[in-house]
């Protein structure tokens, strides 16, 4: 993986406002879908797809390709944004989000659209499956495949069983090549996870089940990309990489509020979030800046 | 009586017919697959040996990987090996893949349709001993509701192993199912199988009754069959192994010999193989059917015999069900 220069900083701000963007477009043409996630996730989307992944988007069926699988589904509208603007397909499309005949069912479908790595939508499995293809690499090349599997997850579905039988089960196997990030915008369609069913600490949680543990901040490419680079170079663990997100980032209406976890925007609350996003330029930074 | 093209065990009938679980053939076929394809890789929820797993795992420990209790793991992560080009095998029991993991199957499995073969040991009312909990009754439904899914129910040992090599290579999600107990080896090694297309056991140019049964229940159809000849009454039996994709052309045929039909199964009458076979003939050829199965209840602790007996799965009950059937077709 190259170094972040600022240049290229710059250019994943405006790739990432160009995402958000047609995230609120899409989800204003298709009058369902969810907001908070795909807004939050934006700037991991763009550092993965435009600086970290080995992949080729006009090869997509690439063999070699590293692995991206996204557990919860429900955020797709980020994933097809980012997909159409790394080159998978014409931007122009993305506009049938949730319309009858379109590749890009309300949530991922692989028959539909190839370019996905697997379907999802009911949350928790997308761990196991990227452990299985973290195990097809193990069982033909050791500790020494040439791929990453990476896997997007929402921190509710930490709350799911299945996760955790797939956090034991990749501590056991010890993967050198497995890194998951865990949007942790404490948020669920009832409320805030902490008060749904709490999930702190969850740093130690990893931890203790044997797991590279790292905690980021979701919106700074710097954290991103180094977080990224620290969890290649781990071996013989497997890697988290706990990234705290505003849900709805970018729209401060939108933000930090549950009652947009599973709603779109209206037309004119949509027409509101693009005005902010125009004016919003390269400006997103973390708090910690 | 016995169709000669089907080249079925010449001791069948004889008291001491050859015993042998179902699932011994599925853990001779997986080694033979194994050996075959190095694609082939096995996994197992902490059942090694009572699903027959063990001489895959002892052969190819490198293609092996024991996954603990966690069912749900145990089919989401075959999901995630078959998309980078494995053909995993997962075994459990029954009841607990797919009874307890059945949406993951759905989602990562069929919905994907990656060629991830779930293996349910200890299926049927024979499970015996363990009781209600492990008897699992409700998996043929909960399977062949599946599009994508193949469903397999092998009635001896020696199809169980022809059926898991067949199924190695379909490219398909597939599910196979076992039974525990020790049964009668009905078929050999040069007996006709293919996934899909149901054999035709017993099959007299005029039948009174189409006998349609899977998995062990076969042999207790073959019984019931001989039986009934001993009092005149020609019936066809028909070996369904596949539930799913279902012969129709075969059902269709055999109930339009006979006008009419009893199907027998180690599983509910609700939504299993009877129900499959009813679905297509009121599609084709309807005709008045008995369902023999478990009636809509749960098993209990008891030895094999006496439990299938209890439960209306005897061979009286099946000669009882073909002539009550008998008198319901229209003169």
């Amino acid at each position: 993986m190259q170094t972040l220069t600022d240049d290229k900083k710059k250019l994943l701000a405006e790739k990432a406002g160009d995402i958000r963007r047609s995230v609120i477009e899409m989800l204003v043409q298709a009058g369902s879908g969810h907001t908070a996630g795909p807004l939050g996730m934006a700037d991991i989307f763009t550092a993965l797809y435009f600086h970290v992944l080995e992949h080729e988007p006009r090869n997509p069926s690439w063999s070699e390709r590293d692995r991206l699988v996204l557990s919860n589904g429900h955020i797709c509208p980020v994933y097809y944004a980012t997909l159409a603007h790394a080159g998978y397909f014409p931007v122009e499309e993305l506009k049938t989000l949730r319309q009858f005949g379109s590749r890009l069912q309300g949530h991922p479908h692989r028959e539909y659209l190839p370019y996905v790595e697997t379907s999802s939508g009911p949350l928790g499995s997308g761990l196991s499956q990227a452990c299985g293809m973290a195990l097809a690499e193990k069982m033909d090349h050791g500790q020494n495949s040439n791929k990453y599997i990476y896997c997007l997850m929402s921190d509710g579905e930490l709350q799911e069983g299945n996760t955790w039988e797939a956090v034991l089960f990749a501590g056991k196997q010890k993967f050198s090549n497995l890194i998951v990030i865990i949007d942790r915008n404490n948020i669920q369609i009832d409320g805030f996870t902490e008060d749904i069913m709490p999930l702190e600490p969850l740093a130690e949680k990893f931890s203790a089940f044997n797991w590279h543990v790292i905690e980021i901040d979701g919106h700074n490419f710097d954290d991103i990309i180094s977080a990224v680079g620290e969890g290649q170079a781990v071996f013989g663990r497997p890697v988290v990489i706990i990234a705290h997100t505003t849900p709805g980032k970018g729209v401060p209406a939108f933000e930090k509020k549950y009652e947009w976890h599973g709603k779109p925007p209206t037309k004119e609350e949509g027409e509101m979030a693009l005005k902010e996003l125009r004016t919003l330029g390269g400006k997103i930074k973390s708090e910690n800046d | 009586m016995l169709n000669t093209s089907q080249k079925l065990n010449p001791k069948l009938f004889d008291l001491n017919v050859e015993q042998v679980p179902i699932r011994d053939g599925f853990g001779q076929g997986l080694v033979e697959a194994g050996e075959k394809n190095e694609q082939v890789v096995a996994l197992c929820a902490d059942l090694v040996e009572s699903t027959r797993i063990e001489k895959f795992a002892k052969q190819f420990p490198e293609r092996f990987v024991e996954m603990g209790v966690a069912e749900q793991n145990l089919v989401t992560v075959a999901s995630g090996l078959a998309s980078m080009g494995k053909i995993p095998f997962t075994a459990s029991y029954a009841c607990f893949s797919p009874g307890r993991n059945w949406e993951q199957i759905r989602t990562t499995i069929t919905y994907n349709d990656v060629p991830v073969k779930i293996v349910g040991a200890h299926a049927g009312i024979s499970v015996g001993p363990d009781g209600g909990t492990h008897q699992m009754l409700e998996d043929i439904a909960l399977m062949r509701v599946l599009p994508n899914m193949v469903v397999v129910v092998p009635c001896d040992s020696v199809e169980a192993k022809k059926a898991t090599l067949a199924i190695a290579e379909n490219g398909k999600p597939s599910y196979i199912r076992l039974a525990r107990n020790k049964s009668a080896v009905v078929t050999t090694a040069t007996s006709p199988f293919e996934v899909g297309k149901a054999n035709v056991l017993v099959d007299p140019d005029r039948a009174e009754v189409a006998v349609i049964a899977c998995g062990q229940m076969v042999y207790y159809a073959l019984m019931a069959a001989r039986q009934l000849e001993a009092e005149g009454i020609k019936v066809s039996v028909t070996n369904l192994h596949t539930i799913k994709p279902l012969d129709m052309e075969t059902i269709h045929r055999v109930a339009a010999n006979s006008g009419a039909v009893v199907t027998v199964e180690e599983h509910q009458v609700v939504g299993g193989m009877g129900s499959a076979v009813a679905e297509s003939l009121a599609k084709t050829f309807p005709v008045p059917i008995e369902f023999l199965g478990v009636q809509d209840k749960y098993g209990q602790s008891g030895e094999p015999g006496e439990l299938l007996e209890h439960y209306g799965l005897g061979v009286k009950d099946i000669v009882g069900a073909v002539k009550k059937v008998i008198g319901r077709k229209k003169r």
